[in-house]
């Protein structure tokens, strides 16, 4: 098991990582999710042992790593950049770390010829990798690592620089090849919908912080922060803030209140501390409907118990079975993900329904959900 | 379908002229003076290759071959390890990065003979720094004498001249290599010498094929620096196949031989950069296959 505990480490005085504390386990397959620059490389690096945390605790099993240096940890790592030795054949790249740990020849034949089949490398073993397409020269970096064995797996955003579809290929592999290594896994991603295909854990990183750890599917069905419903939607949240007039809830800028029936729905599990903060609601794209879809889905759900949208359409991308329509709605740009075609011509007006309870509210002023909502989905 | 294109051939020909001008029309004087004899007055007797022959047994020419083709071998020797190993130990970032460059390409900015009169004047045992500071130490150096010391000058002085081209051009090859090469290879437990035989190396291939062949024909073709330190001396011993050649087609005007020679001479230096390409472009096959790809 690997514990970080309250890492924190600055780099060209900004913070790259603060108070970082995670426990990975053996076996599991641990995703660090955040965009660019949020510091899952460097949290890494700084598992990994190249580079020292400025303060906290790095231990696995139970031994503290700060300070050991990387060629004696048990340690492999899978770069977005295919990394391989140029001048070795596919083979000698493979039995590379072999070499350097001084592995018995039929030893490292046989390892290499196991890693070679798993990654379905065995008709490319004497080639150069600059002779192999991104796909293969991937699968021998990652070859590299299974071969090692080690006890630390860090693949860093191993399949961003593939085309789709060897992506798609890739990742269902990936968490098969190294499932049997009993390895502590982890896995660096900046597109949610990779992290949900995983599965595993997911720790949600921004700016240097995790925002949330727990299992993928809980994270995104039941995020903490409003960072991590944001981290982990695509397309974006939307979002936008509401007034508390009596009771009642307004969408700021809006004249008239949401339905009483609503604002009751949404107010009713507010814990008490919360009662005075102000709030913001966010719903994912995919929950808004269209009026039409509303009444043919459930003709019992009545108007006046869902939260009306009524926005002005920027511009509508349709992928074919699904549309994104990118609308203003009071002067934010939200986007609504639709079943089928639906082409709406830009400025014209359009309406959306959206259920309460698949709606978030947060805490405007730390970012916190208020609310616990009893299935998400 | 096959386009014709008249039009290009148009575009051609202003290079063709210059070509021509520069290079193809002084050539064929060249030849036209190898297969004759003349005695003045511009008469001109037909003699066939009886100048190739000639210059080919002459043990004058094996001399400044032999003696050429070292000079070319022991710059290549020293200058191209020195040159990585100085590219290798400069910096990658910070001030410190501008600072090297300019210091680097100094050397390559002073013209050939202001070079020569440099390291002539430098060398000289009454006024130079380096002769009178060696003689004060009672070392016995004097260049215009000692064949060994007119060599090590000339060898010293081209190194201190050329080996900057040979530190830039890998230095721009190393510089290229991404981080993350490094980073895999400590992960690995990559000793020093394994990270420069199995990335570095690799990677710096081109250039440092590129820098060989430079570094050889410019070598091998040496006229300027040695004219103005040693003049060929002491006595024939710094005297290259460039040397030898003015002497003969200026100083004795033996302008048959003297054409016959500059023929085999450029036959050489092509026959041998040919080689160098050769050997080049066979080990450059898989860098050339990887730039192919990204």
């Amino acid at each position: 098991m690997l514990r970080l505990a309250n890492i924190a480490r600055r780099v060209d005085s900004h913070n790259a990582l603060q108070d970082i504390s995670l426990e990975l386990k053996r076996g599991e397959l641990n995703i660090l999710l955040g965009p660019t620059l949020s510091g899952k490389t460097s949290l890494m690096r700084v598992m990994a042992g190249l580079d020292r945390p400025d303060s906290g605790e790095l231990t696995f099993d139970g031994e503290s790593v700060v300070g050991v240096p990387v060629q004696k940890r048990e340690l492999a790592m899978v770069y977005q950049q295919f990394i391989n030795y140029p001048s070795l054949s596919v083979y000698e790249n493979i039995a590379s770390p072999l070499r350097v740990a001084g592995l018995e020849r039929y030893e490292i034949e046989a390892r290499v010829a196991q890693a070679a089949q798993l990654l379905k490398l065995e008709p490319y073993l004497n080639r150069k990798p600059a002779n192999l397409s991104g796909g293969q020269q991937q699968r021998v970096a990652l070859a590299r690592a299974l071969v090692k064995r080690a006890s630390l797996v860090l693949l860093d955003e191993p399949l961003a620089n593939l085309d789709y579809k060897l992506r798609e290929e890739l990742r269902a592999e990936l968490p098969v090849l190294f499932a049997e290594l009993g390895a502590v896994l982890v896995y660096a991603t900046t597109e949610p919908s990779e992290a949900l295909v995983l599965g595993g854990k997911t720790a949600c990183l921004n700016r240097g912080r995790v925002e949330q750890f727990g299992p993928t599917l809980d994270l995104y069905r039941d995020p903490d922060t409003f960072m991590a419903a944001r981290l982990f939607s695509d397309p974006p949240l939307n979002s936008l803030a509401l007034n508390r007039d009596d009771g009642s809830l307004r969408f700021e800028g809006a004249e008239q209140a949401l339905p009483a029936a609503v604002s009751a729905e949404l107010m009713s599990k507010l814990p008490a501390t919360e009662a005075e903060s102000t709030l913001t609601l966010a719903v994912r794209g995919h929950h808004l409907r269209l009026g039409s879809d509303v009444s043919h889905a459930s003709k019992s759900v009545a108007r006046e118990s869902l939260i009306e949208i009524r926005g002005t359409v920027d511009v509508t991308e349709i992928t074919g079975s699904e549309s994104f329509v990118h609308f203003t709605f009071m002067g934010q740009p939200w986007v609504a993900l639709l079943d089928g075609i639906h082409a709406f011509p830009g400025g014209a007006a359009i309406t959306l329904y959206a259920r309460p309870h698949d709606c978030f509210l947060f805490n405007t002023q730390t970012g916190k959900r208020v609310r616990k909502l009893s299935g998400g989905e | 379908m096959k386009v014709q294109n008249n039009k290009a051939w148009l575009m051609v020909l202003p290079m063709l002229l210059l070509v021509a001008v520069s290079a193809i029309i002084p050539l064929m004087t060249v030849v036209n003076y190898s297969v004759q004899d003349t005695f003045g007055n511009n008469e001109f007797f037909w003699v066939g290759t009886e100048w190739f022959q000639e210059v080919l047994a002459s043990e004058r020419f094996h001399n400044a071959l032999q003696r050429t083709l070292l000079f070319s071998a022991l710059i290549l020797a020293i200058e191209i390890p020195l040159g990585i190993a100085i590219a290798l130990a400069m910096p990658r970032r910070g001030i410190a990065v501008s600072f090297c460059l300019v210091l680097m390409a100094l050397p390559l900015l002073i013209p050939w003979n202001v070079v020569g009169t440099i390291w002539q004047v430098f060398g000289r045992v009454d006024i130079g720094l380096l002769g009178h500071g060696l003689a004060s130490l009672g070392i016995d150096y004097n260049y215009t004498q000692n064949t060994l010391d007119a060599w090590v000058t000339l060898i010293i002085m081209d190194v201190w001249h050329w080996t900057s081209l040979v530190v830039l051009l890998c230095y721009s090859g190393l510089v290229s290599i991404p981080e993350v090469y490094y980073q895999a290879a400590r992960i690995d437990g990559a000793s020093r010498w394994a990270v420069f035989r199995f990335i570095q190396l690799p990677k710096i291939k081109r250039v440092l094929l590129i820098a060989v062949l430079l570094r050889f024909m410019d070598s091998f073709m040496i006229y300027t620096e040695p004219f103005v330190v040693t003049g060929g001396g002491p006595g024939n011993s710094t005297t290259f196949l460039s040397i030898d050649l003015v002497q003969m087609a200026v100083g004795q005007f033996d302008l048959g031989p003297a054409a016959a020679m500059s023929l085999i001479y450029f036959l050489i230096i092509l026959l041998l950069s040919w080689v160098f390409y050769t050997v080049m472009t066979s080990l450059d096959n898989d860098a050339a296959s990887e730039q192919g790809r990204h």
